[in-house]
């Protein structure tokens, strides 16, 4: 989970990493009391999980209260690169004297962790490596002894920041990597940590990722879900316990496995070039079991689909025998009328593998109106194309 | 011969007792693995009647690798308690330790690496987050259906269990040498490389299936290793094209961050070194069969 700037900085802050004060609004009245607390001056910024903010006109600096709720109203609710602006985080200013770039992340290639650091900080550090690599140290961290003040102080040292700020910033990445590991996180990054002109070290901003397969030991990450800007359909998936991701196109996926659902949104929108471009509508892994609860659920959040034409239920048949997915279907279909949901979509279903033959039979003898039996993968994606381009 | 698992290896299960451990316990034991023992402090001196094969519970791995002489482990513990089964089994210095459990935090995959690392990497993991080794006619370590097809000259590395089985399933007629699922998540123990080396060096195998996902660069980095150092015939399938950026799509590895980790940059990697790339997992076992009768 990727979170907001205003959320990385609570994290920073609960770790004892400097940040400015602040705190975050989603109306111009909360800013506007907010600026009040702050003392007047502050720097009014979007929260949006994107880059290009400043360019877009979501980071002004206001003078006194009645131009921080000026710029809160008009920032709010305005579209960065298709993000809409729902809340906006209000921090009182820093004069820059100096940017640098920091932060700990996961490498995966080389399964460890790495520690970025440049003095030259501000800017796009990709940039920044490509232009000038010297400028850019890359230290990796060894998990069983992580960072401690001396590694810290190397780390620094190898990066070339300037004395008079060393002892500050060994500190903030002593810090830093509390936040990484503390937290699992998998990114935590600080662009740009700045010296003011007064010599203080201060991190401006911050951008964190939290590894979800830790939530568990983690309960107070559920209150960074931003339940509001999640699509409706992925919302209602997840509330169900189900691996969906909405896409934009126009057949409905339903499969087991990671990597075969992959596969089925390719293999369909191959198959749609051929039926003027009909494209997958969604990802949705239902996993090893599929039980008819689990058929029956996931049916029920593609058919909700507005935009699903057809859907495809691929289910390659491993450890579950296909006989009892094929009841999973039928039984899914008839919980469906149970629930009063009308199913009115077409349904190309494709079972291969294990017990395939009694499975197609059973699908056969059910013979439900709207669902269809192809037995190869790539057929079964083509005819689900070719009936979304028809549309119903 | 096959890799890293073959009819001699004896094989323990740690979580034996969970539901899934034991579900999948009777299966490997019916797919012929040589199953001497499973670790669960808590029963150890009980055994668990599988079908009427009686395998005994061990205390700790290097207990059961003492008593028994087991070579290999299957972990099926959960997420939470998992670094510390995988950091148990590192230490008693098994040779190969299957991670099936998926969920596990990152920082516990890097954690128990940095420790196998530390220890000089004496203990081969596999995953986590994977279906596991499968030797078909041979042994089964993990959740790979055993009964899809039988041995034979391919070797299959695949990072996703259910397009394991689909290509297992549409080349059984020729059958495998081992397939191994070497997981999903974003840090791994087993890499591509690895089992291309592996299969390169195992005169049973003839030809290399390799299937890949977005994210990371693993893809990329196992094209150089083919152009260097493999001569046998290579086809690969790659899945994620159409997936959008920055969305997880299943696996916890699977995501696209920025522009890295596309499935194009994948498949260009892997034609540029003479591999040729299926479009769909059919199209790939097609080429598969093109490359086995021209052998």
């Amino acid at each position: 989970m990727d979170l907001y700037e205003y959320q990385g900085r609570e994290l920073f802050a609960r770790h004892g990493v400097p940040v400015l004060g602040g705190g975050v609004a989603t109306t111009s009245q909360e800013a506007r009391a907010l600026a009040e607390q702050l003392g007047g001056r502050v720097v009014v910024k979007a929260q949006v999980k994107t880059g290009g903010r400043g360019k877009a006109g979501g980071v002004k600096l206001a003078d006194d209260v009645d131009e921080a709720e000026k710029h809160a109203r008009a920032i709010l609710g305005m579209d960065i690169k298709g993000h809409t602006v729902k809340k906006v985080m209000l921090t009182t200013t820093a004069d820059i004297a100096e940017e640098y770039y920091f932060s700990f992340l996961l490498d995966r290639a080389n399964r460890t962790f790495l520690a970025i650091a440049s003095t030259e900080g501000g800017m796009d550090i990709e940039e920044v490596a490509a232009t000038t690599p010297e400028k850019v140290v890359r230290v990796p961290i060894d998990a069983t002894t992580g960072v401690d003040h001396a590694k810290a102080r190397q780390i620094v040292e190898q990066a070339g920041f300037p004395a008079d700020v060393a002892d500050q910033v060994t500190d903030v990445v002593v810090k830093l990597w509390e936040t990484f590991t503390a937290e699992d996180a998998t990114l935590v990054e600080v662009n740009p940590l700045v010296k003011t002109p007064e010599g203080a070290v201060l991190a401006l901003d911050a951008k964190v990722t939290l590894d979800d397969n830790a939530d568990f030991r983690h309960p107070d990450h559920a209150e960074f879900a931003d339940i509001s800007a999640q699509d409706p359909l992925e919302r209602a998936a997840k509330e169900r316990d189900l691996n969906y991701v909405k896409l934009d196109g126009q057949v409905g996926i339903i499969g087991n496995g990671a990597g075969l659902v992959m596969s089925t949104l390719d293999v369909v929108a191959y198959a749609g070039e051929e039926f003027g471009g009909v494209r997958p509508a969604n990802f949705l892994d239902i996993g090893g079991g599929a039980s008819a609860t689990v058929m029956a659920n996931g049916l029920e959040i593609v058919l909700s689909d507005p935009a699903v034409r057809s859907v495809f239920v691929n289910v390659f048949g491993g450890i579950t025998a296909c006989d009892e997915v094929a009841k999973g279907i039928v039984q899914a279909l008839r919980l469906l009328e149970e629930r009063g949901e009308q199913v009115t979509k077409p349904l190309v279903v494709r079972l291969d593998g294990n017990n395939a033959a009694e499975g197609r039979r059973i699908l056969d003898e059910a013979a439900h109106p709207l669902v269809e039996r192809v037995d190869t993968m790539d057929g079964a994606a083509r005819r689900a194309a070719e009936l979304a381009a028809r549309g119903v | 011969m096959a890799i890293f698992l073959n009819e001699n290896s004896k094989v323990i299960v740690q979580g034996m007792t969970g539901s899934e451990g034991s579900k999948h316990t009777r299966r490997m034991l019916a797919a012929g693995t040589r199953i001497v023992g499973g670790t669960n402090p808590r029963k150890a001196g009980q055994q668990v009647d599988f079908d009427g094969t009686k395998v005994p519970v061990f205390a700790t791995v290097a207990e059961a690798m003492a008593e028994t002489g087991a070579d290999t482990t299957v972990v099926f513990v959960p997420p939470r308690f998992a670094k510390d089964a995988v950091i148990e089994a590192i230490d008693a210095e098994i040779g190969l330790a299957v991670v099936i459990t998926e969920g596990i935090p990152v920082h516990d995959t890097v954690s128990f690496w940095a420790h196998a690392t530390a220890k000089g990497n004496r203990t081969r993991i596999v995953g986590p987050n994977c279906p596991g080794v499968a030797s078909p006619g041979k042994s089964n370590a993990g959740i790979i259906p055993a009964d899809i097809t039988g041995p034979g000259p391919i070797g299959l590395v695949s990072k996703s269990g259910t397009l394991t089985y689909q290509l297992m399933y549409e080349l059984r007629d020729i059958g495998f040498s081992t397939a191994v699922g070497i997981g999903g998540d974003p840090v791994i123990g087993t890499t591509h490389i690895d089992c291309l080396a592996a299969f390169q060096e195992d005169p049973e195998t003839k030809a290399i299936v390799m299937i890949g996902e977005i994210g990371g660069d693993a893809e990329e980095r196992a094209a150089e290793f083919i152009r260097d150092h493999v001569t046998k015939p290579v086809v690969a399938y790659i899945a994620g094209f159409t997936a959008p950026v920055g969305k997880t799509m299943g696996h916890a590895g699977a995501i696209i961050s920025g522009s890295s980790g596309t499935a194009e940059a994948k498949k260009q990697a892997l034609e540029a070194v003479g591999v040729r790339v299926g479009k769909t997992p059919s199209e790939t076992a097609r080429l598969m069969r093109e490359v086995i009768s021209s052998l």
